[in-house]
């Protein structure tokens, strides 16, 4: 920060120790999807993980950048990370390591690395293979599946075969399908009431899920990791937009509750859309770029044909933030923007 | 006539420095729409082929006779006349690939790649330079294509010539990937021909990159400024 004037403080940030605490907000979220699904997200993370260390190590020796800086730095973990979460658990360990190394080579390197990609790079990932391959990455295990460990091993190292409990639907699809199929006979309290793979507010067990994302993502506030605009008006653009449709008409509706702990809301609202490369850097754009991508997510989730909207969203808002940021410029202290 | 140096130079140009689809970079609507497999992207470029030559021809043979101003309507005129007659030809003699291209061959006469060698090329030069560049220029577009295709086909559904057998009906399409395989369908559709030609775009620029190093090494020059990235 050598440009800066004094007064100094000093603020301990390095790009190492910012991905660290994000990893370790992360944990909670883990915790409760290990106790949900069992140890093979843990599997996933770990394949992940690698591939994105792999991936990582080849570009940066391909573009001839210091190795061991930027493997260390940990973003590349992040992306693994986040990527691993998005995809569901018992994905053929193929696919997990074809999203990371498009997140890293493509999304990441093929722009010029950390720091000047302008798309979340786990997003672009999760978007490139629900194109092409939307069969795999909608078979989510199903409620009351119990796998051991081997067996969950096994079927993501392709080894036992794909069964056919494991193509279960995310909570925000049954409801989807469940209203589409009821064509207007049905009704979303009812639904909620009765149907197993919702449970007290959202998805069964889910709802666990989002709620140990929030529990990080409330930790990174709290550490001044990220900021709470972001997130917020994430929160804030998805619940307004479902708030508005739930008061018109509850009946097809689903509550804002149920679509905040629904799919990857939370985990968007805290881990992705503050993202500081591919994010608005701004107040007001921050405020802007969530609340858009909030409500594009809402959009896309239940009227779209995809299971859930938020990579999207995301994704559509990283195109915007030349724009917004742009616009939502801070005037330099003591004057006024020109208008 | 036309001299050694001359052929060469537009040989040239139409294979590699100014590429259709690589350096101007044109006609990226036929090329996203036709290229999911190479057969499709040959067959295209061969129809294009013959009305870049035919048309280039022409407008060389004419290019005192046209009036400045209206040269433009001019040179669609003769342009859709030559696509009417292949689109006609294709669907008589190839019908099954005419309806797999579609609409694609009668567009031949908006791809711009045909109407910028008529502008650039045939309006100033003699007809048999003009015939020669309309067909390098559609040769380069060709081979470009073939690979797109290729890698697209291969990437998507593991296959080589899928539809082979609409052009040769005796010939099968190479599988070159298990059956199983699963198929990159993002390779199929247009962003995955973006991301392939900005791969294909980057591996050219490399190419480049590099035998410029290596001439300037031996000349021990300073290293030449990089290659153009692309045209806007």
């Amino acid at each position: 920060m050598s440009w800066s004037t004094p007064p100094y403080l000093l603020a301990d940030v390095s790009v190492r120790r910012v991905m660290l605490q994000v990893l370790v907000a992360l944990l909670p979220g883990i915790a409760a999807y290990v106790w949900l699904i069992g140890p093979a997200i843990i599997l996933q993370l770990l394949i992940a993980t690698l591939a994105a260390l792999l991936g990582e190590a080849l570009m940066l020796r391909l573009r001839r950048r210091p190795l061991l800086l930027f493997l260390t730095d940990g973003s590349a973990i992040v992306t693994a990370w986040l990527v691993a979460l998005a995809f569901p658990p018992l994905s053929p360990w193929w696919l997990t390591v074809v999203g990371v190394l498009f997140a890293i080579v493509v999304a990441k390197h093929l722009y010029g690395g950390l720091g000047q990609n302008p798309f979340n790079p786990a997003m672009i990932a999760f978007a490139a293979c629900i194109v092409s391959f939307p069969a795999l990455m909608s078979q989510w295990p199903a409620l009351g599946l119990r796998l051991s460990l081997a067996e969950q091993f096994g079927i993501i190292a392709g080894l036992a075969p794909r069964v056919d409990a494991m193509s279960g639907a995310t909570p925000l699809d049954a409801l989807k399908t469940a209203l589409k199929l009821g064509d207007g006979a049905v009704d979303v309290p009812t639904l909620l009431a009765t149907q197993e793979v919702f449970g007290n507010f959202a998805g069964r067990g889910w709802e666990w899920v989002s709620t140990g994302y929030l529990l990080g993502g409330l930790w990174l506030w709290q550490r001044k990791v990220i900021t709470w605009q972001a997130p917020a008006a994430f929160v804030g653009g998805l619940s307004l937009l479902a708030g508005i449709l739930w008061a018109w008409n509850p009946q097809q509706f689903a509550n804002p509750l149920f679509h905040l702990f629904s799919g990857g809301s939370l985990l968007g609202a805290f881990f992705i859309v503050t993202d500081p490369v591919s994010g608005s850097t701004t107040f007001r754009g921050k405020l802007i770029f969530g609340f858009l991508a909030g409500a594009i997510a809402y959009v896309i989730r239940v009227f779209g044909g995809y299971p859930d909207g938020v990579a999207f969203a995301v994704l559509l808002m990283n195109l915007c933030v030349p724009l917004i940021d742009m616009y939502t410029q801070a005037p330099i202290f003591g004057m006024k923007n020109p208008k | 006539m036309i001299g050694r140096d001359e052929f060469i130079e537009i040989r040239d140009n139409g294979l590699w420095k100014q590429n259709t689809s690589l350096v101007q970079i044109l006609g990226l609507c036929p090329l996203l729409a036709v290229t999911t497999n190479a057969v499709n992207g040959v067959m295209l470029s061969l129809a294009t082929i013959i009305v870049m030559a035919v048309a280039n021809l022409a407008v060389a043979s004419l290019r005192n006779l046209i009036p400045h101003e209206i040269r433009i309507p001019v040179f669609i005129l003769i342009v859709a006349a030559l696509v009417t007659v292949v689109d006609l030809l294709f669907n008589a003699q190839l019908h099954e690939l005419y309806l797999v291209l579609g609409i694609f061959i009668p567009l031949i006469v908006t791809n711009c790649i045909v109407l910028a060698r008529v502008e650039a090329f045939a309006n100033k030069n003699p007809p048999l330079q003009s015939v020669f560049d309309g067909v390098f220029m559609g040769v380069g577009m060709l081979w470009t294509l073939a690979l797109l295709g290729g890698l697209r086909e291969l990437l998507g559904g593991g296959t080589l010539f899928a539809g082979i057998d609409m052009v040769f009906p005796g010939l099968q399409p190479l599988q070159l990937l298990p059956g199983d395989y699963p198929g990159l369908l993002l390779a199929m559709l247009p962003p995955g021909a973006f991301i392939l030609l900005g791969c294909l775009i980057a591996w050219k620029n490399w190419v480049e990159a590099r035998a410029a190093a290596r001439h300037s090494a031996q000349r021990s020059l300073p290293t030449p400024p990089a290659p153009l990235t692309d045209r806007v």
